[in-house]
């Protein structure tokens, strides 16, 4: 062999060397980024859950706030609060959702299919703080009050993109010879979507909802110019002086969503500001029930969303 | 006779209304395209009601409102209002979150989409999405308590006696960091953990739109697998991995109640991204149910405009570019 192609090899083996380190040491970095990425929830998770777990206790869900120095306050103010938020949100955000989402399903070629997708795409993108203002310019200024109300007109702005998205994926599963063996048997369009379409895609639209639940329970920026807050809203005082002076049903909901109202985030706020200790550790607790709430939804629903995808497809 | 010709023409008439509406179809159809259209035109009205409610703000104040001031004025009392200091503190800590938070999202996504052991990558894809599941409170609290003195401070400080004595740059620099670490940099690591899910998922889908053909190529002309990510993978998907990067910046942008939370709080903060700060979203945060006066409800709500207008851009540009991958991917597969 002459010195050339001796030189030529010694080289090229020397460049292959320095490839496939190079290949391992970066291939290693990407599961090194990967593991870095997960500290930090593994670490909120565990902190979280040490520190919650300390005083969670019953009173923690059944009392309303007490003064400083009295024992037994819990966050039931809140717990009430979240839940009417919540199901506004819900009211709210369903019907129109799904019936965008039959729209999204069925052209979503057309100009509007596209358009309707596109700015559910965009409106997810938009800061939680800027839709509370909104609900405010929108409910809080003609009504001039703070209320549950147009706490949860805000936060069913922040669902419609997840039920619109997931609800469109969920009705795209349903095979087709269902939706024409509907149409065969000669049922017209909108009944063969609300009797045959909407009942099988049912709990995949449900799990949908979920995960939008989810991440609205979870939101403070807009609460915090609609709810507002209220330490002592009491659904049970509410009803009982309502019915003392016989209002009707309406009525006594109607004074519900009106009032301004607490939640579980918005509480976890304010009383990690406060330098007293037992408020830091309620607030701490107030996170585990958040966090354990939306991570069990969460997990929860990614399961079924998997299963059922695999059982549709397969 | 007569009778039986009117009952006959009224059933033609009805069965002429339903035939028209196509036994109900053509209502239904109206009913989804109404929705369809409330859903769109939303955000025009989004945009709309801000850009009336902060006429106030905007007519007094004008462009000078946004306009970069060596000694800003935020006076509720005196009524003077300028908005440099929240724009500014916004900017550099999704600037520098995206600095942090990119290598990491690659890095994930490319674990996930194309080394990854199959059994491992379901579990892995959740954990990461959890993340971005927690709410944004939770980190808040975390971050305060642990995640300042734990990690901020001591980062912070060594910063501080590092690119610190640099000239010029090192003016971003500056120490000593906050006591307590809550700072811009502080803002900054905390959104950098938010906003590294949002990355990971996108570019992993791009990653996964991209045809096998493209890696068997690479990979029977000799290059290692790295050199398949690197050279064919990242340049086939670069618009779509620059859409994954504006989006992770507008959620980056909005984020409110976590950096509220570290980020100090402090008008008066000079450049340096070691020093307490403001951004746009914490001060609606802070003082919009509290504010003093009209014009002070309409300067936050002006705020609020701002950070609107800027995520609408970056998202509508962020979709565009996805769009433009997924739209191709296919296209080249078939052919």
């Amino acid at each position: 062999m002459s010195l050339f192609s001796e030189l030529m090899d010694r080289n090229r083996v020397k460049r292959t060397r320095q490839r496939k380190t190079a290949n391992a040491g970066m291939l290693t970095l990407t599961g090194l980024l990967t593991a870095l990425a997960l500290v930090p929830l593994f670490w909120i998770i565990g902190y979280v859950v040490i520190q919650g777990g300390k005083n969670i206790n019953l009173d923690f869900f059944i009392n309303l706030p007490r003064p400083l120095g009295i024992s037994g306050g819990g966050v039931l103010s809140a717990i009430e609060g979240t839940l009417v938020v919540t199901l506004l949100a819900a009211v709210f955000a369903i019907p129109p959702g799904v019936l965008a989402a039959f729209y999204a399903a069925r052209s979503p070629n057309t100009p509007l299919g596209v358009a309707l997708r596109f700015s559910t795409d965009v409106l997810a993108g938009v800061p939680s703080i800027v839709v509370g203002l909104f609900a405010y310019t929108l409910l809080v200024v003609p009504m001039k009050h703070y209320s549950g109300l147009a706490g949860g007109a805000a936060l069913a702005v922040l669902m419609l993109p997840t039920i619109i998205r997931t609800t469109e994926e969920m009705l795209k599963l349903v095979p087709a010879s269902l939706r024409e063996a509907s149409l065969g048997l000669g049922a017209p369009e909108w009944k063969t979507s609300l009797r045959v379409l909407l009942p099988a895609a049912s709990s995949g639209i449900i799990t949908g909802f979920l995960l939008a639940l989810a991440r609205a329970v979870g939101e403070t920026a807009p609460l915090l110019m609609t709810a507002l807050g209220n330490e002592r809203f009491d659904i049970k005082q509410i009803i009982t002086s309502g019915v003392q002076s016989h209002l009707s049903v309406f009525q006594i909901i109607g004074h519900i969503i009106n009032a301004p109202v607490d939640s579980l985030p918005l509480t976890l706020w304010k009383y990690a500001q406060q330098p007293y200790p037992e408020r830091v550790a309620q607030a701490w607790t107030v996170a585990l029930v958040l966090m354990l709430f939306v991570l069990i939804v969460n997990v929860s629903a990614r399961v079924w969303i998997q299963s059922r995808t695999r059982r549709m497809k397969g | 006779m007569l009778k039986q010709l009117k009952s006959l023409s009224e059933k033609d008439w009805r069965v002429r209304i339903q035939r028209a509406l196509h036994h109900g179809d053509r209502p239904w159809q109206g009913l989804l395209i109404l929705f369809s259209g409330v859903v769109i035109v939303l955000m025009l009205v989004i945009g709309g009601m801000l850009w009336v409610k902060s006429s106030g703000s905007r007519n007094a104040f004008g462009l000078s409102f946004l306009a970069p001031t060596a000694n800003p004025n935020w006076d509720p009392v005196n009524n003077l209002f300028q908005a440099w200091p929240f724009l500014y503190g916004t900017l550099v800590t999704s600037l520098f979150a995206i600095l942090f938070a990119l290598p990491i999202g690659i890095g994930i996504a490319i674990f996930l989409a194309e080394l990854c052991p199959p059994w491992l990558r379901t579990p892995l894809t959740w954990l990461v999405e959890l993340l971005a599941a927690i709410p944004s409170v939770v980190y808040g609290l975390w971050g305060i308590f642990v995640f300042l003195p734990k990690v901020v401070a001591p980062i912070g400080n060594f910063l501080a006696d590092t690119l610190g004595r640099v000239p010029l740059a090192g003016a971003l620099f500056t120490g000593p960091i906050p006591a307590s670490g809550a700072s811009r940099l502080a803002a900054s690591l905390i959104l950098t953990i938010m906003i590294v899910p949002t990355i990971a998922a996108v570019s992993r889908d791009v990653f996964l739109a991209i045809p096998p053909s493209q890696r068997e190529a690479a990979k029977a002309l000799g290059a290692t697998e790295w050199e398949t990510i690197w050279q064919v993978l990242i340049p086939y998907g670069r618009s779509g991995l620059l859409g994954a990067i504006i989006l992770g910046l507008g959620r980056a942008l909005g984020e409110t109640m976590a950096v509220t939370m570290v980020i100090g709080n402090s008008i008066q903060g000079g450049i340096s991204l070691l020093s307490a700060g403001y951004s746009m979203a914490s001060i609606i945060a802070n003082e919009f149910a509290e504010s003093v006066s009209q014009l002070h409800t309409d300067a936050l709500i002006e705020i609020g405009l701002v950070l609107f207008v800027i995520t609408l851009l970056l998202n509508i540009l962020a979709r565009f570019l996805i769009w433009r991958v997924a739209r191709q991917a296919p296209q080249e597969a078939r052919s």
